[in-house]
This record gives structure tokens, C-alpha cells and sequence, in this order.
């Protein structure tokens, strides 16, 4: 197999794609690189500091701090919001107009811009006007996202659970229609259980798509920044302070392009790592799957 | 280009990783990468390996610079040797 000669003339189709992501990733990552080792003034005035903004930034408490609660974010809702999206995909009916009216349903969410559902949210948890604040007020907890950073946290991974669940629930509500129905059909004869044709037949064909999902929610919550900006301003102090927040903070409103540059590269190469890691094993599992015969 | 704002290092970074890139290619056309298994856990390609060498010695510096107290032209060497040794045997 490895003896056929292949024609990869195939590959110049992807240029035009490949000038634009020069344009739009490539070029600005590379200024990014070249801020990162100066002490920028403007385009006339400019010097050398070498790797002083690295260890500037590595250093730095503050963002080291921001860095663990990003994990800490990251983590939690990708606990939640996986098996919660499975759950969903799997009660979602099959066919029919109650089909469509679900799918509808718990698409809502997805399309609400990220600010709107950030101020949405903050009218919803305020004490005196909002449903939520309101009600919990009145059921005798003192809910106060301004001034209780547990509460505050609580209320962003609510309102990220709400808003991006949705997400894992579609994809995998298209894997699962994907599964032909032979299989089920196999597991009827064999009287399989419930979560045996979960475990055996299901989960395995979700594989593929939840590889894609747990990524994109990574990422996305891994960069998340105007949904808490809005709803807490990432207070009390800065207790939902996420990175992008920091980096921010300093890129805008202190203007410290070198130290913001140094810090978005570091940035940059965890989001790199972890999602080469979550990547590569997973289709190792397959692979591993595929050779096993299984 | 002057809005890049470059500088002579920064310059050689990239020329070196687009130098790396055009050989890979060259390589990879002269003759085709086999995947296989080395030291590593997984099976890897040619273009994995350099991958993997890349993103590791950018950590290793970041260690190096920010965590110690050592040279970064320290780091760097340890980074190369680590390439090559990727490479031919990871």
C-alpha cells in the first residue's frame, strides 16, 4: 500500500485558505512575537529588553492567580457540561415535530451573543429586580454576587452550563443519529441493557464528536472573557478574574504591550499543549480501539 | 513591515522555523514519512516529532527564563540536542 505513488497536487487547493489565516493568525501572532522582546513607545521608539517580560510575567502573582482560577473554570464546567450534554442528546426525541421543537428549544441559547447573555444574566441575580436574586432573597439566602465571591462563581459556571451546554448536546444528538440501527438491533438480540447499548454501542460512536466538543468548549472557556466581564466585572476583587481579563487590563487599559505580548504568548502555548494532549489521546484511544479488533 | 516592529532575533526565530517547515516538506517529498513508535508512548510521524520538539523546548525555555537562574543559550542547546534526539530515535 505504502508503494503507490500519491498525487498530492490536492494540497495547493488549501492556499487561498493559507494566505488568509496568514493574514488574520499568522502575521499578528508573529507582531506579537516581535512585541514580546521590546519595550514598544511607538513605531520610532522602541528597545530591546530581551526575556525581561517573561520572567516579568511568570513572576507575576497576579496572573499566576488568574491562571488557577482559569483552570479551576475550565474544569468544572467541562465536568458539567459533558455529561450533562449527553444526558440531553440522549432523552431528545427521535423524529417527528417534537424533534424539531427541541432542537429549536435548546438551540436558543447558543444563539445569544456572549454580552447579551452576560447582561442577561446580571438582571436575572439582581437582589431587587431580578427572578433569580429576587427569589433566592426571599426564600431566606442572602444571594449577593458583588459581595460573595462562592456566589459569584456559582452564577458564572450556571451561566456558562446554561449557555454552552447546548453545544455538546447538538453535536452529540448528530452522533447519535449517525448510529445505524443494525446495532441497536444486535443489542435487542442479545437483550442487551439500557446502559450496556450506552456503554458498548453509544458512547464508543460518540467518541468522534465528543473529541470535538470537550475541545471547543476548552477553548472556548479557556478564552472566556465577556460574559464574567459583564456580569461581575471579575469581582468580588478579583475573585472571577479570568486570564483574559488580566491580560486585558494590561494590554488596554495599562497599555504594557511588551509585558501583555510576553503574557498572551504563554497564553498561547497552554491552550497549544492542553489541546494537542486532549487531541492526541483521544484518537490514540481509537486507534488502539481499531487495532484491537474490538 | 516596520509596524511588525522586528527585531534581528526575532527574525532569525522565524527564518529558522520556516526554514524548518520548507525542509520538512522537501523531506516529506523525497520520501514519505512512515509512522512508528520510538520512546515516546505514541506513534508518531517525522512532522509529529518536530512538533512535539518544538512545543516542549518552548516550555523549556519559559522554565529556564522565568524559574532559574541559568543562561537561555543553555536552554537552547538542550533544546537542539533534544530535537535531534526526538527525531531519530523518539
Amino acid at each position: 500500500m505504502n508503494n503507490k505513488v500519491r498525487n498530492n497536487k490536492a494540497w495547493w487547493l488549501i492556499l487561498p485558505m493559507l494566505l488568509l489565516v496568514a493574514f488574520s493568525a499568522i502575521i499578528p501572532l508573529m507582531t506579537v512575537v516581535n512585541y514580546s522582546v521590546q519595550d514598544v513607545f511607538d513605531a520610532q521608539t522602541r528597545y530591546f529588553t530581551g526575556t525581561e517580560w517573561f520572567v516579568q510575567m511568570l513572576n507575576d502573582p497576579t496572573l499566576q492567580s488568574a491562571l488557577g482560577r482559569q483552570f479551576a473554570f475550565s474544569l468544572t464546567i467541562l465536568a458539567i457540561e459533558v455529561p450533562l450534554g449527553i444526558g440531553i442528546a440522549l432523552l431528545m426525541p427521535k423524529k417527528g415535530w417534537q424533534a424539531s421543537a427541541i432542537l429549536i428549544l435548546v438551540t436558543l441559547p447558543l444563539l445569544i451573543p456572549w454580552n447579551v447573555v452576560g447582561s442577561i444574566w446580571q438582571i436575572f441575580t439582581r437582589g431587587d429586580i431580578g427572578l433569580m436574586g429576587w427569589s433566592l432573597r426571599e426564600l431566606g439566602y442572602s444571594y449577593n454576587i458583588t459581595r460573595s465571591p462562592l456566589d459569584a462563581w456559582i452564577t458564572i459556571v450556571i451561566m456558562d452550563v446554561w449557555h454552552w451546554t447546548p453545544l455538546i448536546a447538538l453535536l452529540c444528538y448528530s452522533g447519535l443519529r449517525a448510529i445505524p440501527e443494525a446495532y441497536y438491533q444486535a443489542a435487542r438480540i442479545d437483550r442487551a441493557s439500557r446502559w450496556a447499548i450506552f456503554r458498548y454501542i453509544q458512547l464508543p460512536k460518540l467518541t468522534n464528536v465528543l473529541v470535538i466538543g470537550i475541545l471547543l468548549r476548552f477553548m472556548h472557556s479557556f478564552m472566556i472573557y465577556a460574559e464574567p466581564f459583564v456580569l461581575t466585572g471579575g469581582g468580588p476583587g478579583s475573585s472571577t478574574t479570568f486570564l483574559s481579563q488580566a491580560l486585558a487590563i494590561m494590554a488596554t487599559a495599562q497599555f504594557d504591550v511588551g509585558p501583555s505580548a510576553a503574557f498572551s504568548l504563554i497564553y498561547f502555548l497552554i491552550i497549544l499543549l492542553v489541546s494537542w494532549v486532549f487531541y492526541t489521546a483521544i484518537m490514540n484511544m481509537q486507534k488502539d480501539k481499531k487495532d484491537g479488533g474490538a | 513591515m516596520s509596524w511588525m516592529v522586528w527585531t534581528l532575533p526575532t527574525a532569525i526565530f522565524f527564518a529558522t522555523i520556516a526554514t524548518l517547515l520548507a525542509g520538512m516538506t522537501a523531506w516529506e517529498v523525497v520520501s514519505p514519512s512512515v509512522e512508528r513508535k520510538g520512546f515516546l508512548p505514541i506513534a508518531t510521524t517525522r512532522g509529529d516529532r518536530l512538533f512535539i520538539g518544538l512545543l516542549s523546548a518552548a516550555y523549556l525555555h519559559l522554565v529556564v527564563v522565568g524559574f532559574t537562574p541559568l543562561s537561555i543559550w543553555l536552554a537552547l542547546g538542550v533544546s537542539v540536542l533534544w530535537m535531534l534526539v526526538l527525531m531519530r530515535w523518539g
